[in-house]
């Protein structure tokens, strides 16, 4: 058995135990509800402005989530430090020495961590969903319209599986340093400028987060993305998948 | 006990554990020595499954160490007393470790007040000075109440009360029954600690003898002997059929004779002397001779007795076997210091 009680109870002390914790996660609700409500107050004062083709492609549901640009940033920062900090401090080999089944080690470590991402991530999601609505005044939709309960779980999910990426890339990387500065870039300008130019557009919507992203839209008639949105989610959890395997493997081949 | 069958570990070229057989006895202090970069630490990581042999393995009461379930309870290891998570406080620290292997809260509590950290319990040891780290480290080891401890180098860096403290207290684990595995790169600590000793150098195996052995063994005493004359005082001291050997210096090594016999045979052959004393080479130096060998780099003349290749001064009389003796005789004084 991979999961044993004792080790998910250890590492929940852990994961609380810190205060990086708090701050990556507060700030990521924050970041992403603030921007979101922002974004939206802003859409609804200048809709009258904008172009008929704009105002027909229109999405609120996934303008009240523009916030998820910077608040995925700070999941990401969270994810990589559960992870990371470990082998920076050289908790790790304490860690093992505790507990030396290595996979039972790091199956509960991500356990925890990731349902703390997920309740956190929901959470962000659907506050920021019925703020940003709020402020879209009478271009409002609600969570009962087609599409947007999808939508809104699915940007909780989208936080948590972004998350969840970077602890498996941390854990493949070990170094807190070295993860952040290839993650934090790729997900803010890389896969964002990638899918915005045509030339390298078809092949960005395979990347995780812009794969991801299909989950939250609901009027899709401005998306050129080939797939669903929970075909898109699959794909992103693809990406997860395999960077969780990746980590896995290197963590029991490798000394500590 | 923990059982070592010909542990080996490569990293590339470079092989830093080299066929290491050797058996860790319940019960005593195990001194396990070796000079810096001998494959110690390496040695021990291996042991606790953190690094995976190239060859060999070990087994820890029968048992691979990723065998036990729950390892804190059976051992303890202070490896590196910087392995710890700089913002999460001591108390936090411990109870995770203790929660991960079903050890009762109150431990925490009481391996904190065993090492005199109930004050900063509640403090994160980014702060803490080396000698705090050092007694959390311990503080870890001690958790689950095993019967195996091991220490890397324990005393390093610590101040002379923090040093006493780590002694008695690896003493009095012994005395209770425990296994305790210790390692230093200094022949002074193991001397006053240890019942046996592991030599190792360049990952193989030097020696492995009871530190009784060890000293009745490399103790040697002799009288130093210098003189303006040495050729004439060759041949007087060949004639009395007395052994002797030159050092590097060019004074005369005499053993099997006393200072002043050596003093009465230089009179009656009017031999002028301009020193006479008796000697006792050291535990230090025994050791450095054994390591030597086995250290890569040494500047070392034929015929020159072993030098110290890591800097440490070659100690004279009192010799740390005296040391030993009067730490572990019968008449056992409380902590005679001297170090």
């Amino acid at each position: 058995m991979v999961l044993a009680p004792a080790v998910l109870r250890s590492e929940w002390t852990k994961i609380r135990s810190v205060r990086s914790t708090v701050w990556t996660l507060s700030l990521a609700a924050v970041l992403t509800i603030g921007l979101g409500v922002l974004i939206s107050f802003l859409a609804n004062n200048g809709f009258s402005k904008m172009s008929p083709h704009d105002q027909l492609i229109f999405d609120p549901t996934y303008t009240s989530f523009a916030g998820m640009t910077l608040g995925q940033l700070l999941m990401i920062v969270f994810g990589v430090l559960v992870v990371s900090t470990e082998y920076s401090t050289g908790m790790i080999r304490t860690s093992l020495a505790a507990v030396p089944q290595r996979w039972t080690f790091l199956a509960c470590k991500l356990a925890v961590a990731t349902a703390l991402a997920f309740v956190v991530g929901m959470v962000t999601s659907f506050v920021t969903f019925f703020a940003g609505q709020a402020m879209l005044g009478s271009h409002r939709v609600h969570i009962g319209d087609p599409g947007v309960l999808r939508a809104v779980v699915g940007g909780g999910l989208y936080l948590t599986l972004i998350s969840v990426f970077a602890m498996g890339c941390a854990a493949m990387l070990r170094s807190p340093l070295l993860s952040l500065s290839i993650l934090m870039p790729f997900f803010f300008l890389v896969s964002n400028i990638l899918s915005a130019v045509h030339a390298t557009q078809k092949v960005a919507y395979y990347l995780p987060d812009q794969a991801g992203r299909k989950v939250m839209m609901v009027v899709t008639l401005g998306d050129t993305r080939p797939y669903g949105p929970w075909a898109g989610l699959l794909i992103m959890v693809g990406w997860v998948v395999a960077a969780l395997a990746g980590g896995f493997f290197l963590l029991r081949r490798r000394d500590a | 006990m923990i059982e070592l069958q010909g542990l080996t570990k490569r990293f590339g070229e470079k092989v830093a554990v080299d066929h290491l057989t050797f058996t860790v006895r319940p019960g005593i202090v195990t001194g396990f020595l070796g000079p810096n970069g001998a494959g110690k630490s390496t040695t021990m990581r291996m042991m606790l499954g953190l690094d995976n042999p190239t060859a060999g393995d070990v087994r820890i009461d029968g048992k691979r160490y990723a065998e036990l379930k729950e390892p804190l309870k059976e051992i303890g290891a202070l490896l590196d007393a910087q392995a710890v998570h700089g913002g999460r406080t001591a108390y936090n620290h411990l109870l995770c470790l203790a929660q991960a292997n079903r050890i009762p809260r109150s431990r925490v509590g009481e391996v904190l007040e065993a090492v005199g950290l109930t004050p900063v319990a509640r403090k994160r040891p980014k702060g803490f000075s080396l000698g705090m780290g050092q007694r959390l480290g311990i503080a870890a080891a001690l958790l689950g109440d095993p019967r195996i401890l091991m220490f890397d180098e324990p005393v390093n860096g610590l101040d002379p009360e923090g040093i006493r403290w780590i002694r008695n207290l690896m003493q009095s684990l012994a005395a209770q029954g425990r296994t305790v595995f210790v390692s230093s790169h200094l022949m002074s600590e193991m001397a006053l600690t240890a019942e046996h000793l592991v030599v190792i150098g360049q990952g193989k195996l030097l020696a492995d003898t009871s530190m009784a052995d060890f000293i009745a063994r490399n103790s040697r005493s002799f009288v130093r002997v210098r003189t303006p004359e040495p050729e004439r005082m060759r041949d007087v001291l060949a004639a009395a059929g007395i052994e002797a050997r030159t050092a590097g210096d060019g004074s005369f090594e005499v053993t099997g004779s006393t200072a002043a016999d050596l003093g009465e045979l230089a009179a009656r052959e009017r031999l002028v002397l301009h020193e006479l004393s008796p000697q006792q080479a050291s535990l230090e130096e025994a050791f450095m001779g054994l390591t030597a060998q086995a250290v890569e780099y040494h500047a070392r003349e034929a015929g020159e007795p072993p030098t110290p290749t890591a800097g440490a001064p070659v100690e004279q009389a009192p010799a740390w076997g005296e040391q030993w003796r009067r730490e572990h005789g019968p008449e056992r004084s409380g902590d005679g210091e001297g170090v």
